[in-house]
Formats: C-alpha cells, structure tokens, sequence
C-alpha cells in the first residue's frame, strides 16, 4: 500500500475562513466544502470569478455574500473568459504603475456544465491563449442547480431527470466526459484531479496550481446528496470510494508527465459505491460488472501512463 | 489645430483607441469589423500602443474578457458587427447592470438570414433594450471624435455605462475620409486615466454580479434606468467640452435645413449625408423640405426631438432595420415619442438600404414624393419597404 497518510491531515490546514457560513449550500454539500478548502488554499491575494450555478446562487444572494475575497459572477458559459480579462487587467495595470505590481491569483470557478458544456469553449480558448489563472471545476456530476439535469460529466448509468431509468432506458447511456484529459491536451503546465474527502490533497492541488505561471486546471469530485440520492452523512464517505473503487482516480499531470497521488493495486469493488447512491439503483449486477470493466481499464491505462511518466 | 490626414475610417477608429490609451482590447474578427482589429494588432505588435490584445474564440468570448478587465479598472475595447454582436448579445445585458464602462465600436451589417455582409442596422436594433448609451455617427470623423467621447462618458462617475458608437458597415468602414486628428497632449487632458469607482482588487474585497431575489430586482432596474435617463446632461457636457477643445460640437439631434421645413427626413447613421444633397436638390425646387439626424439613440433624446418635430407637418423616418411583422423600430419610438401632442405631424415610413443597398439623393426624393401623396390621401400612418422588386 502506497498510500500517501497526509491527505488525512486535516489540522494542518488554516484556521482562517475566506468563505463564510451563512450560505445556502445543501446539507452535505462536498462541492461547498471544496470551494472553502480551496479558498484557505488561496488565502486572500486572489480574484474570483465564478461561473452561474450552485455555487454562485448559494453564496451570493444580493445583498449577501459569502465571499471574504473579490468575487465576481457575470455568467455561465464565459468564466474562463472572465478570468482572462481579470488577468490582463492587473498585469496591464501593474506594467502601467497604476495599482501596485503583487502576486495576485486569478481564479476561474465552475461546475460541470459549466465547464465540460456550455464552458468549454471559453475555457479551451482561455487555455489556448496561456492565461496566467487557474480553472477550478467542481464536479457534481450533473446540473444539479436547476435539478439534477444530466450534463457530458454525468457518469454512465446515472439516472437524472433528464436522463431517467425507465421501462426502456437505463438512466445516463453515454460515459462521462474526461474533462481532465481535454484540459491536459491543451498542453497546460498544470492539471489535477482532487476531491475533498482528501482536504490535503486537495489544498497542496490548488495552491500548486495557483503558483504556477501560465494556465492550470484542477478537476475535483464534489458529492451531491440531493442530486446523488444519498444521506447528507455520507458525502466524505462518497468520495473516498470514488477514489478507491476507481471511479474517480486522484493523479496529477505536470508538464506532461503524470503522477498518481493515490494509487490502489487492488481496487475496491465498484458496488460498494454505486449501493450507496439512489441515481445508480437500477442498475443490475450485469450493467454494473459492464461498467467496473471499462473503468478499470481507463483505470490501468491512467498508472499505465504515470508509470511511463507521460 | 491637429493634423489634417486622408484615411480610412476603420484605421482612424483604431488609432483613436490607440490616442485613448485603452488597456485591454479583445476582438474576434467579423466582416466588416476587421480592418479596425487588424490595425490595433498592428499598433500593439509594433510597440506604438501599451494594451494588451487579445484575438479571442469568439465574440462572446471577446466581450466577457472586456468585462473581467474593466472589473479590474482596465480601460477596455471591443468592436464587432452583426452575428458577433448577436453572439456576444448576453453579455451586453450584464455589462451594464454591472456599470461598466466599456466602449465597443459597432460597424452595423445585417443579421441573417439570407446570410448579408452589408450594411443595415438590425444588429444594433437586437440589443435595443440592453441598456448601453448609444451614438450613431455619420462620418468617419465622428467615428474617431466619439472614441474619445464615449471613454470620458462612460467612465464618468454619475454615468459608469457601456457605450456603442454605431458606425455603418462598409459605407463607413471601408472609405478613406479626411479626418483632423487630435494632438495626443489635447487627448491626455481631455481622457486622464481611469479611475474606477470600485474594482476587483484583494485590498478592498468586493462581490460583483450578486444575484437579486425579485424582492430586490426591481430596485436594482430602477436605479440603471435613473442613471442612463440622467445621463444626458452630461452627454451634453461632454459633447461641449470636446467641441470647446476641437471646434466640433456635437447635438442628440442634428437638423439641416429644418427651422422652416413642413416636411422632414428623419434618418440614423450614414444616410444623413446622402439625405442633406437630397434636402438641397428639393430646396432648390422651391420644396419645404428638411433633415433630422438622430445622433443619440439611448437615452432617447425626447425634447430635443420633439422641439423640431413638432414644428413639422410630416415626418418621412427612414429606417434601416424591420422589426418583421411592425414595421420600422426607429419610427414606432418617433411616434410613441410624438403621441400626446394633438398638432402631431405625420409619420410615414420607410425602411430602405437593407443589407446595404443603395440609398441615392434621387431615392430619398422619390420617397418624400410618395410620402406626401400618400399622406394627403389620408394615409398618415404608412409604411413600407422601399425599392422591392416585386
């Protein structure tokens, strides 16, 4: 077992808060306490710009906010742009001597329809143009803002309200899209994968992509109760057997070369996770077993490439 | 005096970006926009301007980046037509509701479909309602002026909103024009560097683009309608100021031969100097013929209009849009603006040079022949679609 213990060392993290309570996230909302971890990461030398969805409603009900740092929403499918503007803008200001030249971290915010749909473009341009910023992706598997809509990111076999298991479907029949691998393709410095249920990770993740020079890309699992039909307790739970069963591998791409912060040669069974989840409860032990193949595959080929270090 | 130069409009209207000491440009190139972006690569590629510019994926894109850099108090441009605006047309809502002053150039062409590079206005005439101040210049001179303009505008305290400079495509774009350039020292205090009101900044953390329950919204619109409706005094001031420092002064409504006229041409943009040889040829036949120009279209310029207009028997508005199945937008505001008044003039319309066709001196006769038959048999309120072959 190559496991890495200080993913678990929560007390090593700040005290300081630069996400506020008072905000209006569900009860067992993982994608909430992501952003917060995320924000004690940043620390306070940061801009925010966040794109339309769960985040941004729970956080930013005028005229409240939760929001300790500059924060800014101005719509859903443009974050990356936003971000790009807010970028050039400092470092024109700075060169011009009109604010003071300081590190200041761009940060870009979404979910993933926000990012893997309707955001894809802004964000591969973003990418494309190397941006000094780094794009955080809170991945709830669906749009679960406006109720659990199915999005590219929805894994196979998930039932939403848009793609519902019935008499003659068996919920989401396409596989979810590997938003890590898009980013990565892009040649970008940077581009992780984290979840919450590894606060440490996640926080050496962000803050390592936040000093990189040019565009870095952090993926993060977010357990959703509401949206993933399972008891608000569970959510750390969720998402360490993301990571265990495989589902959700924790790896890291530095300038091409990847790295797994976990690794697991005996993986978990995928049941295990699946059972814990009202969306996967129509799946029959056949469809399951179909789906533990592919992952597993796309599994080895990920330590496969860590392996070769590209 | 500045230097007297012959130029084309499109590399006038960027070298006035340049002189306005903009921060950060971003564009996505569109028929007939292009020449003005390529022009300011070319100045920032050369090291003649200090801006950052970006070529984006898309005007969608190319707007929400001015955005993210105005937020931070950049100075920020942007420029399009047709599909691009439409495309970026979300973007132009929210830009001012967050009060930010942005100026972006619009060489005005048709919407699709059929698919048109020309010119007409039904671009601008999309965004109508989308709450940026909005110029429409005749001449490539306005153009370069209203750069200058429209930054000291925008980013004036009582107003901080986006504005349009509407120029027509190709008409404007693409001619080689006289133009008086402005000595950059006259610029530099005419256009002092921005200073925002608040920005994105870690030393005063504030939250931008909150969003508002319906128990607060309509405080929020009421609070951007009293700014852009207030904002014409100071439209005025600085239209007064610029014309102090260059001789050239600037009114929401512009007239040519009008004081006496029973019968006025109304039109936007370019048209108006195609109509002033038509007014000529007609006052030389002895005919009570005169122009109005409306420079200003948000915020409408109600008194001003109306002080001419009412003064006229018959108002000919050629308008160079359809809103399909009403008829001419600029001519239904004409007449909402006019209703109340029981010695009201006639308005008969014309929607003519769509997707840029021609609009000569003789068309615009032609149509002021047809208005007034009409309008003496009774038909006051007419409308049609000028020069279609049927």
């Amino acid at each position: 077992m190559t496991e890495n213990l200080n993913v678990y060392a929560v007390r090593m993290l700040t005290q300081k808060e630069y996400f506020a309570p008072g905000h209006r996230a569900c009860q067992g909302c993982a994608e909430v306490l992501a952003v917060r971890l995320a924000a004690k990461a940043l620390g306070r030398n940061v801009i925010v710009a966040n794109a339309t969805g769960c985040m941004e409603i729970v956080s930013s009900p005028l005229p409240f906010t939760s929001w300790k740092v500059p924060w800014f929403h101005v719509a859903f499918e443009n974050t990356a742009a936003v971000a790009s503007g807010i970028e050039s803008g400092l470092k024109v200001l700075m060169r011009k001597g009109r604010i003071p030249s300081k590190k200041i971290v761009t940060i870009a915010m979404g979910g993933d329809g926000g990012t893997a749909d309707i955001g894809l473009q802004a964000l591969s341009g973003a990418l494309e143009r190397g941006h000094d910023f780094t794009y955080i992706c809170t991945d709830n598997e669906a749009y679960m803002n406006t109720g659990i809509q199915r999005s590219s990111s929805t894994p196979f076999g998930a039932s939403t309200t848009t793609s519902p298991a019935g008499k003659a479907a068996m919920g989401q029949v396409t596989w979810k899209k590997n938003m890590p691998a898009i980013a990565a393709a892009h040649n970008i410095p940077y581009v992780a994968t984290a979840c919450p249920s590894y606060p440490i990770d996640l926080v050496q993740k962000v803050k390592k992509a936040a000093d990189i020079k040019g565009p870095a890309y952090v993926h993060i699992l977010s357990v959703c109760p509401t949206g993933w039909r399972s008891a608000p307790e569970l959510s750390i739970k969720l998402g360490r057997l993301a990571v265990e069963t495989g589902v959700f591998p924790l790896y890291e791409v530095e300038r091409g070369q990847y790295r797994m912060s976990m690794d697991f040669p005996k993986l978990r069974p995928i049941k295990e996770y699946f059972k814990l989840q009202g969306r996967f409860r129509h799946l029959t032990d056949d469809m399951i077993e179909e789906i533990e193949k592919r992952l597993h595959q796309e599994y080895e080929q990920l330590r496969e490439k860590a392996k070769k270090g590209v | 005096m500045g230097k007297r130069v012959g130029m084309e409009v499109s590399i006038a209207a960027a070298e006035a970006v340049k002189q306005a000491n903009v921060d950060v440009i971003s564009a996505y190139p569109i028929t007939p926009q292009t020449h003005i972006v390529e022009h300011l690569s070319d100045l920032v590629a050369n090291g003649e301007m200090d801006a950052d510019f970006f070529c984006v994926e898309s005007e969608h894109s190319a707007l929400s980046v001015c955005v993210g850099s105005e937020a931070t108090g950049a100075r920020s441009f942007t420029c399009t037509s047709s599909q691009g605006l439409a495309l970026m047309s979300e973007i132009t809502y929210i830009a001012s509701g967050l009060r930010l002053p942005i100026v972006m150039i619009l060489a005005n062409r048709t919407l699709s479909a059929p698919l048109s590079i020309w010119n007409d206005h039904s671009d601008v005439m999309s965004i109508r309602d989308c709450g940026w101040i909005q110029f429409f210049v005749e001449n490539g001179q306005e153009v370069y002026d209203h750069v200058f303009i429209s930054y000291r505008l925008a980013e004036d305290r009582k107003v901080l909103l986006p504005v349009i400079i509407n120029m027509d495509g190709f008409t404007l774009s693409h001619v080689i024009e006289p133009f008086e350039m402005i000595e950059q020292e006259k610029i530099d205090q005419f256009l002092p560097p921005y200073q925002p009101l608040y920005r994105l900044h870690p030393d005063h953390p504030i939250t931008m683009g909150a969003f508002a329950l319906p128990s607060i919204f309509a405080e929020t619109k009421k609070a951007q309608e009293v700014v852009i409706r207030s904002s014409m005094p100071k439209i005025s001031e600085v239209w007064k100021a610029f014309g102090d420092m260059t001789g050239r002064y600037y009114n929401p409504i512009e007239t040519y031969k009008a004081e006496d006229a029973e019968t006025l041409l109304v039109t936007m943009g370019s048209l108006g100097e195609t109509a002033s040889v038509a007014v000529d040829r007609m006052r030389e036949e002895g005919r009570s013929v005169g122009l109005v120009k409306i420079r200003l279209w948000r915020p409408f310029p109600f008194e001003d209009f109306k002080q001419v207009a009412l003064k006229a028997k018959d108002l000919v508005v050629i308008d160079r849009a359809i809103s399909v199945g009403m008829g001419g937008p600029v001519a239904s505001e004409l007449k909402a603006a006019l209703y109340g008044y029981d010695s009201r003039p006639s308005v008969y319309n014309f929607v003519a040079g769509i997707s840029g066709r021609d609009v000569a001196p003789s068309d615009f006769i032609k149509m002021v022949d047809k208005a007034e038959i009409e309008i003496e048999e009774g038909n006051k309120e007419g409308y049609e679609l000028y020069g279609v072959r049927e």
